[in-house]
């Protein structure tokens, strides 16, 4: 099935000279939800805007739906619903009104009885002929997803969609965007909170400093930069790791109580048996082990890290 | 075309007018209607006939302009600068919808709203002063062109403000001084004839001309000639929107 995203070495330098994306070479697929993570300043903005059409590309295309996003861009952007980063709103429009107005202006006709089912799936309809501004942080943000579903998309982006919103508000949301993907909606989404990419994303995008450094299903990713851990929690405490154990990846945790084992769960050997055997002779004993595995936050740090 | 975004914009300018009734509707009619108690009743009882029309009628068409072209530029700047402020904006960049789909929506409404006042104030008018109209459909034609052209020049001021002093600069600073020496409240026979020649280089007195040429028959310039500024003018402004689309001035980085 061909891509319903396709960005091909796609960059963007602004006039102040500043080179906001390199080359970026994307593909996203139909249905999946993506999440695009990167550090402030890193280019996930520029790039979402850039398909959307609200900023002019410097090279490069992008078309959506097949279509090109410069001479097709009536159909590409017909397909996509945008909710920005900004809590941005006509702030003197009631919800219903504000709503109503963005599926026009991306050419639908009136649909009450639509606009009223995103209303109660969004939990806003009791707030239908409230003027934005007497709305909370979060209920804002429900009507700029509102808002972007209003025309009906069949691609959402999601551009830091829960800053600022309390968790329970997060956790509806989050299952309005589960709904959505199941409903046969494309998602894209930036999130500082890495643990949301890690719950809800099919695929991981990594961009920092305006270059895709990694795409990859999130499984598999965890799966292959994912690193475990084995911490043993010894019957004595010790001052230094001894040196026969020095060929072992060991640290040396809670006051010397523990010993923590780092090793790659994927490799051909984990070298555990090794270690333990290594331990007894030693004269090392544990009265308990725990293993744990890298989060996707642990990752992203690392590679954002790495690639400085 | 998108027509379903063309009317939202319409419709949404239309009702933010409506939500405004008192400084948008109310506020120009009671200015405009100071203006006849006192420059046509109370002042112009003591003015003979202009060009064999009463002072009072004489400057109804002056007044329309001035009310046509104040509200059509503030309308319109306003109405785009509203989303630039408030960020909303990101929603038309993003939106399936053309340049001229936009300017349509956004002109359409403020050149409507000016029209209606208008209107209002001939109707005014027509409670203080007698008035005739020699030639209907040009009027409705000036009033039209006026409104658009003008709502065009707000649209431009709009996109080119960086904020709200900005915004009051144009039409306070220049619209409405050019308005008001621009035949509003005199004939230009009336000057000396190097103010007549100065007059000249205004463009709103071909406007008011060929406006108050529609009431009375009677102009400061020909009709030939007011058509042409008019137009000139028209295509100035398009030609402004047209750049700030092609190159996306202050909308596009």
């Amino acid at each position: 099935m061909p891509p319903i995203i396709s960005v091909k070495d796609l960059s963007k330098t602004y006039g102040t000279g500043l080179s906001a994306l390199k080359d970026i070479n994307l593909d996203i697929n139909k249905g999946e939800i993506f999440a695009l993570l990167g550090p402030n300043g890193a280019g996930k903005t520029t790039l979402i805007s850039i398909i959307c059409g609200i900023v002019t590309p410097s090279s490069g295309s992008v078309t959506v739906g097949g279509h090109d996003i410069v001479t097709g861009y009536r159909a590409a952007r017909s397909m996509i619903g945008l909710v920005p980063q900004e809590l941005t709103a006509d702030m003197f429009e009631t919800v219903w009104t504000t709503v109503s107005f963005s599926r026009g202006l991306f050419g639908k006709w009136p649909n009450p009885v639509y606009i009223e089912k995103i209303l109660k799936d969004l939990t806003l309809w009791d707030k239908k002929d409230s003027k934005l501004m007497t709305l909370s942080g979060g209920m804002k943000r429900r009507v700029l997803i509102a808002k972007a579903l209003s025309h009906e998309p069949s691609i959402l982006f999601l551009d830091e969609p829960t800053a600022g919103v309390d968790v329970e508000l997060r956790k509806e949301m989050w299952q309005v965007v589960r709904d959505l993907r199941d409903s046969g909606v494309t998602i894209i989404l930036t999130t500082h909170y890495i643990r949301e990419a890690e719950d809800m994303a099919d695929r991981i995008g990594v961009i920092n400093k305006g270059e895709l450094i990694l795409v990859e299903d999130k499984h598999e990713l965890m799966h292959k930069l994912g690193q475990k851990q084995l911490t043993l929690q010894l019957h004595e405490a010790i001052d230094t790791i001894p040196a026969e154990l020095g060929s072992h990846d060991l640290k040396l945790g809670n006051g010397g109580s523990e010993l923590v084992y780092t090793y790659d769960s994927q490799g051909p050997r984990t070298g555990i048996t090794h270690l333990l055997t290594d331990l007894s002779q030693a004269g090392i004993r544990f009265k308990d082990l725990d293993t744990s595995q890298s989060s996707l936050e642990d990752i992203f740090v690392d590679l954002v890290r790495r690639d400085r | 075309m998108n027509l379903p975004a063309i009317i939202s914009i319409y419709k949404f300018e239309m009702a933010r007018w409506g939500r405004t009734f008192l400084q948008s509707l109310v506020s120009p009619v009671i200015a405009t209607s100071l203006y006849f108690v006192v420059f046509g009743a109370a002042i112009g009882s003591r003015i003979t006939e202009i060009e064999g029309v009463p002072y009072g009628a004489f400057i109804v068409p002056g007044l329309i302009m001035l009310t046509l072209l104040t509200q059509s530029v503030a309308n319109a700047s306003f109405g785009i600068y509203f989303p630039r402020f408030t960020g909303t904006i990101y929603e038309h960049l993003s939106a399936p919808i053309s340049p001229v789909e936009i300017v349509v929506g956004y002109v359409g409404a403020a050149a409507t709203k000016s029209i209606i006042l208008g209107l209002i104030i001939l109707a005014t008018a027509a409670l203080f002063v007698p008035l005739q109209i020699d030639h209907p459909v040009w009027m409705a034609g000036f009033l039209v062109l006026t409104a658009v052209t003008f709502s065009l020049l707000g649209f431009v001021i709009g996109i080119w403000a960086d904020g709200f002093e900005q915004l009051q600069l144009v039409p306070l600073l220049i619209i409405t001084p050019l308005t008001f020496l621009g035949g509003t409240f005199y004939s230009l026979n009336v000057l000396p004839p190097v103010w007549q020649t100065v007059s000249l280089f205004n463009p709103v007195v071909y406007l008011v001309s060929g406006f108050r040429w529609s009431f009375y028959g009677t102009s400061d310039v020909s009709i030939e000639v007011s058509l042409v500024m008019i137009g000139l003018f028209l295509a100035i402004c398009l030609g402004a929107v047209w750049w700030i689309f092609k190159t996306g001035y202050r909308l596009k980085s």
